[in-house]
């Protein structure tokens, strides 16, 4: 009877939210085919969803409605008000977790500028002279033409990133 | 290693297979010269990192995210640029999701059309 009055759907629940969200950035991030889309994260928190409903049924259920055909025993008894405040808490709670996941992923890692005057295909890419991590200066002419393997480069990859932020 | 290198890593692991078709990745950010070799050495990138503390260059190449660093400085938006031996733009990448990249194999597959 214990059994049934713990509500585990709930706290599972709520831990797989969690689970989704984190996962993300220290599991799926990784791997290009979960990381471009998340997809694997989607389906944790679809999975947390139904765990929720299911909860939150239990929490609210008034204990016979279920257990028509049976005499109630003690532990089927309505659930405590403690049972729904948890139940509430915790579902809002993983509401909320996955609206910042959704923000996160999909609104605000979209708020990039739009660079419309970078250079395009066929274009020159701008010259450049820079540091490199000695402090010894280097141009883009130096990368183009200095040996990559022994041989004259076919190309250089210019990656710009935001930096150890 | 953070997330946030996450960019510079991939490249790092194909490094290899861009250097076998004679592409020269490098990596450039706001990042002083000791920061970027103290991360370099720390997650073992052996590719050229350049500095470009005042985002000179990266203003140039219309790539500016203003006060988007944690202090709010200004930093690069994420970009890719392919320039063939003649100092021409071959493959632009311009993700519109920070999360969303340009695989290593895309890039190596145009790599391969230059000549």
């Amino acid at each position: 009877m214990n059994a049934r009055r713990f509500n585990w759907p709930i706290w599972a629940g709520f831990l797989l939210s969690l689970i989704a969200f984190l996962s993300y950035f220290f599991v799926f991030v990784w791997f290009p085919v979960t990381r471009d889309f998340p997809w694997a994260n989607l389906l944790l928190f679809a999975i947390a969803a139904g765990l929720l409903l299911v909860g939150v049924r239990r929490a609210f259920s008034t204990g016979q409605s279920s257990r028509e055909d049976s005499p109630p025993k003690v532990g089927d008894r309505p659930r405590p008000r403690r049972s729904k405040i948890a139940a509430t808490v915790l579902t809002t709670l993983s509401v909320a977790i996955f609206g910042f996941f959704i923000f996160s992923i999909f609104i605000m890692a979209r708020r990039l500028p739009a660079s419309h005057s970078a250079p395009r295909i066929s274009q020159r890419a701008p010259d450049f002279t820079l540091s490199d991590m000695n402090g010894r200066p280097v141009s883009l002419l130096d990368l183009l033409t200095s040996p990559v393997n022994g041989k004259a480069p076919r190309g250089v990859l210019l990656v710009f990133y935001r930096g150890y932020w | 290693m953070t997330i946030l290198q996450l960019r510079v890593s991939e490249h790092q692991s194909s490094l290899a297979k861009f250097e076998e078709v004679g592409i020269r990745p490098v990596a450039i950010s706001v990042d002083t010269p000791e920061l970027s070799r103290n991360l370099a050495e720390q997650a073992g990138y052996s590719f050229t990192f350049l500095s470009d503390p005042k985002a000179d260059v990266i203003r140039r190449y219309d790539l500016l995210h203003a006060s988007a660093g944690t202090n709010g400085q200004d930093i690069a938006r994420p970009a890719e640029f392919l320039v063939d031996s003649s100092g021409t733009v071959r493959w632009v990448n311009l993700t519109e999701n920070y999360w969303v990249r340009a695989r290593s194999d895309q890039i190596l597959e145009v790599a391969k059309t230059l000549r």
